[in-house]
């Protein structure tokens, strides 16, 4: 057992430890944020990665002086040509419906409109086979002037690496976080050494090892790190949850859906957890560090 | 820690010892402790005991010569070992030096704690030992709140409550009247007669003429060890400084 609950030190009236638990407590906060923007993330970029990769968007436009017939045979012949490419799985043609939906942004929301809406076609190809997207682009072209291809994998894989960037700034805050909790129970370790000085050294002369007096620091620090460990999980569940409920109230479409998996949701509740046991380590650690420069 | 009766329990050999850059403090000291020995440490103030005590009790290692205590050499001994050789030393501070959070009982039952004692049996050994030291009625006051004769029979019974085999005790009559010391030293003879070595620092001479034991007095950091004259005790010694011989 490398923690002890009993204390033959009166670690519990140094002023400066009395503050451990709030300064662990905000670093805690910070440290669930950023985990969870992390794992958010992460699920985000892994979503969007087999969601989005293997699907194309082919946009026909429409021509003001052609009929509705000759459109709908232009559509055909563009849904035909795809069908037949190597590597298409499936067409499905998005409806006016949507396509004003998705103008409605700048069009406002409207039943129909007088200008002719150009046509879109969902195109989901066979991820395993590589589709030459510059090839379809100029055959569909040849045929249908104008149409263009707008292709996910492009932007999607610009838009995933910015998503990893962000992963990599969480995870370097995160480790900062680590690193400044360290230094803080180092430091009022130390301090708490200094101010037990005498205590120290008649333990020292009865006989305990250096074992003995760091298990009572590292047992506090550990009781003081699980106890901010709660308070900034609890502040941090109530922020997630509030950044939930507004991002949910600005409407889905503007925000992309943020989620935690289960690793994500565990990862959080063991965070008193790791905070107690990097507080109880650290405390150790320098404890033990400092008393082997004593006889 | 068991004692080899042939074993000294502590030789000191030309030893000196100086804090930082300071002059020493101790020169050439050199004496051997047998087991079951009880010697007094006299000396003016200044004169070295509490640095010479600070030695035998580990507190410091000495800045030249060698010290050996229960056959161990504690210049090469490793850091480690320390803890099981101060296990079998009692110290009587000066002070006192109890822990001002704890109360009695806790003061008391330390050196069983961190020896890894069962809870158990400490309570069972700390009560027996504060009844006997007159501590009963005071096992849960903190040190504070009690008297020096009181604070000083605390100290008494936490240096004495691992049985050590060798018990130090510096100016353990300084703070109490005469009535108390003498109780005190009454204490340390029955110590003695179980087998305990005991060291007393004292400026009392008068209280040290009267036992008789054998007497090391340090003077501007020398030693030099009268014989007892004290009959049936094991009162081994000896000697010197500047070089002496044992």
């Amino acid at each position: 057992m490398i923690f002890s609950r009993r204390t033959d030190l009166p670690l519990d009236r140094d002023a400066l430890s009395r503050f451990l638990p709030w300064l662990i407590a905000f670093m805690v906060y910070m440290a669930a944020l950023a985990q969870a923007g992390l794992f958010g993330l992460d699920e985000l970029a892994r979503r969007w990665d087999t969601g989005m990769a293997a699907t194309l968007t082919v946009q026909i436009p429409a021509n003001p002086d052609a009929n509705a017939a000759a459109n709908a045979r232009v559509l055909q012949s563009a849904l035909n040509m795809l069908s037949e490419t190597t590597g298409v799985v499936r067409t499905t043609v998005v409806s006016e419906q949507k396509v004003l939906q998705l103008l409605s942004p700048w069009l406002g929301v409207v039943q129909a409109v007088d200008v002719p809406l150009p046509r879109l076609i969902d195109v989901e190809t066979n991820p395993d086979i590589k589709l030459d997207v510059r090839v379809l682009q100029q055959k569909l072209s040849r045929t249908i002037e104008g149409t263009q291809i707008d292709d996910h994998g492009v932007w999607l894989a610009r838009l995933i690496e910015m998503v990893r960037t962000l992963e990599a700034l969480a995870a370097g805050v995160l480790a900062l976080i680590v690193s400044a909790a360290m230094g803080t129970v180092i430091f009022t370790t130390r301090t708490g050494l200094t101010v037990h000085a005498e205590a120290i050294e008649v333990l020292h002369l009865t006989g305990a090892q250096d074992s003995y007096i760091a298990k009572q620091f590292a047992g506090r620090a550990w009781a003081m790190g699980f106890k901010g460990g709660l308070i900034g999980l609890a502040l941090a569940a109530l922020t997630l949850f509030i950044l939930s409920y507004v991002a949910e109230r600005l409407q889905a479409g503007m925000l992309p859906e943020l989620s935690l998996p289960i690793a994500g949701w565990v990862s959080l509740a063991v965070l008193p957890l790791a905070a107690g046991l990097v507080a109880g380590l650290t405390a150790r650690f320098t404890v033990m560090r400092t008393l082997r420069r004593m006889i | 820690m068991d004692i080899d009766p042939a074993t000294s329990i502590a030789r000191f050999e030309n030893v000196g010892l100086r804090y930082g850059l300071g002059p020493e403090v101790l020169q050439d000291v050199t004496f051997e402790l047998k087991p079951g020995s009880y010697h007094f440490l006299v000396g003016p103030s200044g004169a070295g005991k509490s640095s010479l005590l600070k030695l035998m009790y580990l507190a410091h290692r000495p800045s030249r010569g060698l010290v050996h205590l229960f056959g161990h050499d504690i210049a090469t001994a490793p850091r480690d070992a320390l803890p099981a050789l101060r296990r079998s030393i009692g110290v009587v501070f000066q002070e006192y030096r109890l822990l001002e959070h704890l109360s009695t009982f806790d003061n008391v039952a330390l050196p069983l704690r961190v020896a890894g004692m069962r809870e158990a049996d400490i309570k069972r050994h700390v009560e027996e030992l504060l009844v006997w030291v007159g501590l009963k009625d005071h096992m849960n006051a903190r040190p504070p709140t009690l008297s020096g004769g009181q604070k000083q029979r605390a100290s008494i019974a936490r240096a004495v409550i691992a049985r050590p085999s060798l018990l130090m005790a510096d100016e353990p009559t300084g703070n109490v009247d005469d009535r108390m010391g003498y109780r005190l030293m009454h204490l340390f003879e029955e110590l003695n007669k179980l087998g305990t070595t005991i060291v007393v620092a004292t400026h009392n001479e008068a209280m040290v003429r009267e036992l008789g034991h054998p007497v090391m007095r340090l003077d501007g950091g020398h030693m030099h060890i009268t014989p007892g004259t004290k009959h049936g005790i094991n009162s081994t010694a000896t000697s010197s400084s500047r070089g002496g011989g044992l």
